[in-house]
């Protein structure tokens, strides 16, 4: 079983294609009708049945290798458990590539050594040989299904159909599956820590239950340690700041841009304000922590007023102007598709510009532009890099923008860089908060679309 | 013969380049309906735009030579717009009811205008500008509900009742009922009759049988010239111009 195999398939596809059309073309000149689907239909036909189900074989072969293999070597030991019969299986492969010197173990594992090589061998060559067969046969028997009557473009359709789906399957499933192990690892995560601790408790260190031997903690002080609430007053606290500062200047840009704006004026503002989108979040995230957080304290402290070197005000602000185009791009292309008419039966009626946004065209948008300020604020929420360089990492319950402020993706960062054992509860922690912060950001657009629901409903 | 209301001196408008109206010297009386007929892209609704100056919204729009209501220069450096379009109403194409309620659309200009004083004023404000627009009856009962859930006919008397609702002197229709089924177009132009009463309506129709109903003067527009204007009688009658005949029998258009 090795890659070679698919390339043979590959080419023998690439042939298939070839006689498949020359094929339908000497059929078609032969009997002088016309086919039902003209001849590079036929050659996709063949083309696909020497590829796909060979492919699919493949691909079930390399799945189940393994745990064939594994089966058939570790024969002897059906009666351990899982995780003892991994690590024998490791010590054998290890032995196979030199890792561990053969002589310094026991005779069984050198057996096991032998039957490994046998079968990989074994299995290598008939997978070769079943995928190859499969699809030589499949090349020729296609190759003379080929007739008149034959409608390769129906079949070659649904093929396409097939794939298609399967691609937003993949997407799909995808998304189901973070999910569920999210789901997983935060249900063991609250078995050590009560959920209620970890959503409304006020202190969080994590570091405290990481000590090294864990049978030294009693339960309270792991629990004790996870309460989660001054990451989300953190986050909220952020984010507000940030939407303090992405709502105005982004919607009252957006309406210049839609109703003021000269056309020349439009079209180089509008790109450049979009480029703030299009800068990297890391450097945002030193602009935060090595100009604006300085500034802010410095002018707090000229004001006499207690500012801290890494305060949610600075990371708050630099977050707001990453989100401006966010809601300025939204907000413009929304205004932009209030229908025409509605402007003019408002100027008909002698009102201003600015009466004629305020009165007619905001209400009529509204939808879209609380739509705008939610996946703002979702994206707020999500925000990653940005805190991490510039908002703190203590995680204090605080509601003063001066002060510093952690939040849910800067404990997840903090939590899971470096080595980690996977079992301990601040590594599921970790997991937990990922899950919460889906929850919000899932809650927020479902609001949003309920709002613009609503909305809608009411206007047209 | 009415006293006239509206003179236009040698129009010309341009869309940048390139020329829309030839030379429209017209006048409209008080109290009638002048119909403008014509071929599409034939400049009437570029004329009639001109009268509140709604083509002012369009950058590269420009107008030359003058017009006049009630003896004032419409495109003077101090003329408000504001104050002109409130003098000037206007009726679109398509009903364009604003998404709010449907009293909240009537009192749109009262309440931006400040024409009422109170509350109460502005109830009643409302209340005849829909009994003259013939939609009172209709939408009594539901007036906070939106405009934009009415029928396409009720919606159109509701821009007419919007229209009304700042009392100005003129209104102006572009093809009102173009977007209505025959039942609704018979209710406006019962309206207009109505409404002439009280207002000079100037109206760009493209059924000609609606400018022969409803109008007093009709105005025949092609290639952005003002072809003919004359009683529409006679237009239809007894035209003077080639053209006109062509395209009143149905010769072209």
């Amino acid at each position: 079983m090795n890659i070679l195999s698919l390339f043979i398939i590959l080419i023998i596809a690439f042939i298939g294609y070839f006689v498949g059309r020359s094929r339908a073309n000497s059929i078609r000149n032969l009997s002088g009708k016309r086919l039902t689907s003209i001849s590079h239909y036929y050659g996709y036909y063949v083309a696909i049945w020497s590829l796909v189900p060979a492919a699919i074989v493949f691909l079930l072969i390399l799945i189940f290798n393994d745990y064939f293999v594994t089966n058939y070597v570790l024969s002897g030991y059906e009666d351990l458990e899982n995780s003892s019969r991994d690590l024998i299986m490791a010590q054998i492969e290890n032995t196979r590539n030199g890792i561990q010197l053969a002589n310094s173990l026991d005779s069984n594992i050198i057996a096991a050594v032998k039957k490994l090589n046998y079968i990989e061998s074994q299995y290598r060559i008939s997978g070769f040989i079943v995928v190859l067969s499969i699809s030589a046969y499949l090349f020729v028997h296609a190759s003379i299904k080929i007739s008149p009557s034959l409608d390769s473009r129906k079949i070659v359709e649904r093929v396409f159909l097939i794939l298609f789906f399967s691609c937003s399957l993949i997407a799909i499933l995808t998304t189901v599956g973070i999910v569920i192990s999210l789901l997983f690892e935060t249900l063991k995560f609250f078995n050590s820590v009560p959920i209620l601790d970890f959503l409304f408790g006020l202190n969080w260190s994590p570091q405290r239950a990481f000590v090294s031997d864990v049978s030294e903690l009693v339960p309270e002080d792991i629990a004790g340690a996870f309460g989660a609430l001054p990451l989300f007053a953190g986050t909220f606290l952020i984010a507000f700041v940030a939407m303090c500062i992405a709502i105005p200047v982004g919607l009252l840009s957006a309406i210049y841009m839609a109703e003021y704006a000269s056309s020349n004026i439009r079209n180089i503002a509008k790109p450049l304000i979009e480029i703030l989108a299009g800068i990297p979040t890391v450097v945002y995230g030193f602009f935060a922590a090595l100009t604006v957080a300085p500034f802010v304290r410095n002018s707090g402290m000229s004001l006499g007023l207690e500012v801290s070197s890494e305060s949610a005000l600075a990371a708050g602000f630099v977050m707001g102007i990453m989100i401006i185009p966010f809601v300025s791009s939204l907000s413009d292309d929304v205004l932009n598709s209030v229908p025409r008419n509605l402007r003019e039966g408002s100027y008909a009626m002698g009102s201003t510009k600015s009466e004629t946004i305020i009165r007619v065209l905001l209400p009529a948008a509204l939808p879209g532009i609380i739509g705008s300020f939610l996946l703002a604020i979702s994206r707020a929420i999500g925000e990653t890099m940005i805190v991490v360089m510039a908002a703190g990492l203590a995680a204090k319950l605080t509601a003063n923008p001066l002060d510093a402020a952690t939040t849910i993706t800067t404990q997840i960062v903090v939590i899971l860089i470096g080595d980690q054992e996977f079992d301990s509860p601040k590594t599921q922690a970790a997991f937990a908060l990922g899950l919460t912060l889906f929850i919000v950001t899932l809650l927020l657009n479902y609001i949003a679309l309920r709002v613009v629901k609503k909305y809608s409903e009411r206007y047209e | 013969m009415n006293e006239t209301k509206i003179i236009t001196n040698n129009v010309n408008v341009y869309y940048g380049e390139k020329q829309a109206l030839h030379n429209v010297s017209m006048n409209m009386q008080a109290n009638e309906v002048t119909a403008l007929i014509g071929p599409s892209g034939c400049g009437k609704s570029t004329f009639i735009r001109c009268l509140n100056r709604m083509n002012d919204v369009i950058d590269t729009c420009k107008v030359e030579g003058t017009i006049t209501i009630d003896g004032y220069d419409i495109y003077s450096k101090e003329t408000s717009v504001e104050k002109l379009r409130e003098r000037v109403g206007m009726v679109f194409q398509k009903p364009n009811p604003f998404p709010k309620s449907i009293y909240e659309n009537v009192a749109y200009g009262p309440k931006i205008h400040g024409i009422a004083n109170n509350k109460n004023e502005l109830d009643e404000i409302v209340e005849n500008s829909l009994k003259q627009a013939a939609i009172f009856d209709e939408v009594k009962d539901r007036l906070h509900e939106p405009g934009t859930a009415l029928s396409g006919g009720q919606q159109q008397r509701l821009c007419i009742a919007r229209a009304i609702s700042v009392n100005p002197d003129i209104i102006l229709m572009d093809e009102p009922c173009s977007a209505l089924d025959p039942i609704a177009t018979a209710r406006i132009e019962e309206l207009m009759e109505e409404l002439k009463k009280d207002y000079t309506i100037v109206i760009v129709t493209h059924s000609m049988q609606q400018a022969a109903r409803v109008s007093t003067k009709t105005g025949f527009f092609h290639m952005g010239n003002l072809v003919e204007v004359d009683k529409t009688e006679v237009i239809f009658s007894n035209p003077s111009n080639k053209k006109t005949q062509d395209y009143i029998t149905g010769r072209f258009g």
